[in-house]
């Protein structure tokens, strides 16, 4: 009852909705980058929505079906095949004993989520099958010659519907709303305009730690050194150098530069699912 | 105290000093308000993570207003909580450096470091690493300026105004005084940190192994 690795892409994690409450031991919550398409991929194949699936970095992944289940892909829009023919994402899959599955390099997006029907079932750490790269909590990242469990996750029958209306993560400029402060008063007045008006691109330096972007530096209002506070997933950590960095879900549980503005949670599955190269800009919001 | 917004689902919450920070997460840690996700402690702030769908955000913040910081014996973030004793074997790297940098022989930095009765104030920077309070002032020196890049578990440290005691090989620029074996973080126990917010800390002095 196992799904083979044959190759990981450039990176592959086991995700599910991380360790929520334990910022106070200094462990961030981590979990899938885009929790959108994983609780969508979990519901395709009957599972609790926040059981474990691959987060996919950029595709590239093949598996080696070692039993006859249901698989589901949503998130960055990438050709699925299953024995090199082509098959839908957002939809359930049946696949049998030595089915092969691949996801290519996306069109659209940065990470896919593959569920299977159950569950990825490796062992949880601190009640989360989630890979934390920042701490090094949690399961390995996924590599060649892996075989990974499935679990028994599942909350019910199969759903009824074929295919998930769902708004694919798209190349085109990106826009987030964000709340500002904590810090925005560390900013000067053209800076916070800067800030919501320019575009920024994401840098191929991103990883699940952070969204690093370039673009118009954002210049400091004061000097000196902020006391190391509090992160959220959204932060917008600004760094000496003036370039933004948003954080995603393995940030760092306190950080000590200050922070212009935080994404709105409805809108961190869009920052998830931001690709190197692609622009990004910042909508106020009170 | 102030209470800022960050973003949706959180408000940080300028407590003014670590030992309100402690008082008032003490106050809220046990047990949370029902929507509220997290607490995070740090050296003048808490910041409350909280579920929009579960409190509504006026109220929490009312909540917080009103919240006493605890004082005391008898609450798990001052002087009433746990007392951990940590053995160490002074043979630092840094240890000669320090001693040389503050003007005291290598056997009184030994016995300040060990005399001071120590409060974990918040983790951070890796899962279990504890900033402790209650540096004696002549231990206080910046950290180094060009980090290591393989700082060993166990390495007991100081910098500013804070000691504190690697959990895992990592990286790091705090000064090196000595190590201990006991485990800080191991998450096969029901509490992984030995080192939480509010836990009393003491160090000795040990020949060899420790």
């Amino acid at each position: 009852m196992k799904l083979e690795v044959l190759r990981p892409g450039p990176l592959t994690t086991v995700q599910d909705l991380g360790r929520p409450g334990l910022g106070a031991l200094g462990v961030s919550r981590s979990g899938a980058a885009d929790e959108r398409s994983l609780k969508l991929a979990n519901r395709l194949v009957g599972n609790h929505e926040g059981a474990a699936c691959l987060e996919v970095t950029f595709g590239g992944l093949a598996l080696k079906a070692r039993l006859a289940t249901w698989i589901a892909v949503t998130g960055a829009v990438c050709s699925l095949r299953r024995n090199g023919r082509a098959e839908g994402m957002n939809a359930h899959l049946r696949v049998e004993p030595g089915d092969e599955i691949v996801l290519d390099p996306p069109s659209a997006g940065l990470r896919s989520y593959l569920a299977v029907r159950g569950g990825i079932g490796v062992a949880p750490e601190l009640g989360s099958r989630s890979t934390d790269l920042l701490s090094g909590i949690g399961p390995s990242a996924v590599a060649a010659g892996d075989l990974l469990p499935v679990g028994r996750d599942i909350a019910g029958p199969l759903p009824a519907i074929d295919v998930a209306p769902v708004a694919a993560p798209s190349r085109a400029p990106l826009t987030v709303r964000v709340r500002l402060g904590p810090r925005a008063d560390w900013f000067t007045p053209d800076a916070l305009r800067t800030f919501t008006e320019a575009e920024y691109v994401v840098t191929p330096h991103s990883n699940r730690v952070g969204v690093r972007l370039d673009g118009p530096p954002l210049a400091r209002a004061r000097t000196g050194e902020l006391v190391s506070e509090g992160m959220v997933p959204g932060a917008v950590q600004v760094p000496p150098s003036g370039k933004p960095v948003l954080f995603l879900a393995d940030h760092p549980v306190t950080g000590g530069y200050p922070v212009i503005g935080v994404v709105l949670a409805r809108d961190l599955p869009v920052a998830g699912q931001a690709a190197p190269g692609q622009a990004v800009s910042f909508r106020a919001v009170s | 105290m102030n209470v800022l917004p960050c973003g949706d689902q959180a408000f940080l919450v300028e407590a003014g000093d670590t030992a309100t920070v402690l008082g008032l997460y003490a106050a809220l840690a046990d047990p949370r308000p029902d929507g509220v996700t997290d607490l995070v402690p740090a050296a003048e702030t808490l910041l409350v993570r909280f579920d929009p769908a579960r409190i509504d955000p006026g109220a929490l913040v009312q909540r917080i207003a009103r919240t006493e910081p605890a004082t005391e014996a008898g609450t798990a973030g001052t002087r009433g909580g746990e007392l951990v004793t940590i053995p160490v074997v002074y043979d630092g790297q840094d240890l000669a450096d320090v001693a040389e940098r503050t003007g005291l022989a290598i056997r009184d930095v030994i016995s300040v470091h060990t005399a001071a009765e120590y409060t974990v104030a918040f983790a951070g920077f890796a899962p279990g690493f504890g900033y402790l309070t209650g540096l004696d002032p002549r231990l206080r020196l910046p950290r180094l300026e060009t980090s290591r890049t393989r700082v060993p578990a166990g390495s007991v440290a100081i910098a500013g105004d804070y000691s504190g005691v690697y959990p895992r090989t990592s990286p790091g620029g705090w000064r090196l005084l000595g190590r201990t074996g006991i485990a800080l973080w191991d998450t096969g126990r029901t509490v992984p940190a030995l080192l939480r917010p509010g836990v009393r800390v003491r160090f000795t002095a040990v020949a060899g192994e420790a």
